[in-house]
């Protein structure tokens, strides 16, 4: 079984998971407008880091200043993670997985910071994190657009079931730049206002920055106690239709969620938390892959209403979020959503909602046509 | 795992399972010529980046000749590695937004500036509804490339993988090691391991 050992968010709602759940069930929300912000000439609203935020909270970690917001975040989303464990991240049984689209990207356009030109380079920044924990291992990067954060937890599983690791830390991260946000811009992805999944006036996505880290081991199934949480089954499917629009068949989510889901499994769950970015086709794409699949009579969610998109964090902060939720008997209310807005009736509501089932799906799509699935359950129904 | 077949593919040298296949042009043009000979029936070819470009010819060329090529199939994967992510196409776009007077940020330029574009296409094209994966490393690692390639077998769906390494630093420096690998017992099929991969990547036909 693999089971998560340790876990941590760092966001603009907080620095750990407690405060960041906490501020999810309270309805709180990071997204706000930010006029004129990096020259971008069109307002936007985004879920930003305030300026200096993460470096206090990373100068009482470490003095040296020789990282990248992107790179202090994770050192310290994985440092806050490695404190609830006795992990000695140094040992070569220890691999590091990082999920993320565009790491330094904005190094691109403001090269005044001192960095080297190499340090965009996906691999090159892992490094430097591996470094960091005196990690031997070749780290590795999974950079799959939306979907990363899913697939890098599918990759730790693997990885501990080859046995070529006994722990594996799977961080993921984004950092907001001009390059991204004015990307989103040409693409008329973005809302004008606060995103409203799965609504009928939804209107587009925000952007959010985060990290998030979980801390995975392999355990025997007898070594499992109740209120542990092991991840199941992970499929990546793709949609083999287009690069950049959703599948109007949902095919790939579908798929997905068909290799994962097995018929004795749909009364145990608690609710599908989903990509629900609040773009009019990806939430139409969802609501038909649920409803083809079977899994319309569980209650969906989406947690993009509190941090907008983190992209390569998504897939780790809304799986540790979700778990939280269910430790907590409770389904997170999806934040702006009011009247379903998609053509096949899903179970949402912006409230809180109690539970006592003990497993959940964690569903997300991207660009490249590819969508990924994951089946969380807890202790007791293994 | 079994490996069914090879190419190789640098600003100057196309190998097709150890074969050496001639042409005359050089780093894009190359990919171009390619493409006019061997394939020209996917004009949307020109609408992509160098590193789909270099994705679409290398898959083109190691399919081409497979029995029920474009029969839709969820039992193949893709899985691709590389260092330089999609910078190439990244530094295309920076040009669109780095000066406020010629600020013209393009959704057909942006959309590329993801690595794992490539994968999406090359599904599109060959009907592959099984995983896509793109992942990053800082150097070619061969070992790291063939754990990561073994362990997507775990996916009992998946029965063969398109993978390997697809690095493009820019439209002319550019270089395509990739293998369809299946997961056989039996077949008459060489091993897929390091010393097959780092034979066919160094070698020097």
């Amino acid at each position: 079984m693999i089971v998560k050992i340790a876990d941590n968010i760092i966001s603009p709602l907080g620095f750990t998971t407690e405060r960041n759940y906490q501020a999810v069930k309270a309805g709180e929300s990071s997204i706000q407008l930010h006029k004129r912000h990096w020259g971008i000439p069109e307002p936007f609203m985004a879920s930003l880091f305030k300026e200096g935020e993460i470096d206090n909270e990373f100068g009482k970690l470490h003095p040296a200043c020789k990282y990248t917001d992107f790179e202090k975040a994770i050192i310290l989303s994985i440092d806050k993670a490695l404190q609830q464990t006795a992990i000695n991240p140094s040992s070569d049984r220890v691999q590091f997985i990082l999920s993320t689209t565009k790491g330094n990207i904005y190094l691109l356009d403001d090269k005044k910071d001192g960095f080297s030109k190499e340090r965009v380079l996906l691999g090159v920044s892992a490094q430097y994190i591996a470094d960091f924990f005196h990690n031997p291992n070749q780290p590795i990067v999974i950079s799959n657009a939306c979907i990363s954060g899913v697939c890098a937890q599918i990759t730790a599983m693997r990885c501990l079931q080859s046995n070529r690791c006994d722990t594996a830390i799977v961080v993921g991260c984004d950092i907001q730049s001009r390059f991204i946000v004015s990307g989103f811009q040409s693409f008329k992805a973005l809302s004008p206002d606060q995103c409203k999944p799965f609504d009928v006036k939804r209107r587009g996505l925000n952007l959010g920055e985060a990290a998030a880290t979980i801390i995975y081991s392999k355990k025997n199934r007898t070594d499992v106690d109740n209120n542990e949480w092991s991840v199941c089954r992970g499929a990546i499917r793709n949609d083999a239709n287009h690069i950049s629009g959703p599948s109007k068949t949902g095919e790939g989510s579908f798929r997905a969620l068909r290799t994962i889901i097995q018929e004795k499994d749909i009364p145990k769950i608690a609710f599908i938390n989903s990509h629900g970015t609040s773009t009019l086709y990806n939430d139409e794409m969802e609501s038909i892959a649920i409803s083809r699949a079977g899994l319309q009579s569980i209650p969906v969610n989406s947690l993009k209403g509190y941090y907008g998109h983190t992209m390569g964090a998504a897939g780790i902060l809304e799986s540790i979020l979700s778990m939280q939720a269910v430790d907590d008997k409770n389904i997170l209310a999806t934040r702006g959503y009011e009247t379903c807005g998609v053509s096949h009736p899903l179970i949402l509501s912006n409230e809180n909602c109690p539970t006592d089932k003990q497993a959940f799906i964690k569903l997300l799509s991207g660009f490249g046509g590819c969508n990924a699935a994951l089946l969380f359950k807890r202790g007791e129904l293994l | 795992m079994k490996m069914a077949c090879s190419i190789n593919i640098t600003p100057n040298k196309v190998v097709i399972n150890g074969k050496e296949l001639h042409y005359t042009e050089r780093g894009e043009e190359l990919l171009t010529a390619i493409y006019r000979s061997q394939i020209n029936d996917y004009p949307k070819f020109f609408k992509m980046d160098s590193l789909c470009r270099l994705g679409f010819v290398a898959s083109e060329l190691l399919l081409n000749g497979e029995l029920d090529r474009f029969k839709p199939r969820e039992d193949r994967a893709i899985v691709f590695f590389n260092s330089s992510s999609s910078l190439c196409n990244d530094e295309n776009y920076q040009k669109t937004i780095q000066d406020k007077n010629n600020y013209f940020p393009s959704p057909a330029i942006f959309v590329y500036t993801l690595p794992n574009i490539v994968t999406g296409e090359i599904a599109i094209r060959n009907k592959y509804y099984g995983e896509t994966s793109f992942y990053v490393l800082d150097r070619l690692d061969i070992e790291s490339m063939e754990q990561i390639i073994n362990d997507t077998f775990q996916d009992l769906t998946t029965k063969s993988v398109l993978g390997g390494w697809l690095d493009c630093k820019d439209k002319d420096h550019f270089e395509a090691h990739l293998f369809l690998i299946k997961d056989e017992e039996t077949s008459n099929l060489p091993n897929w391991d390091k010393t097959i991969i780092n034979k066919i990547i160094y070698s020097k036909q």
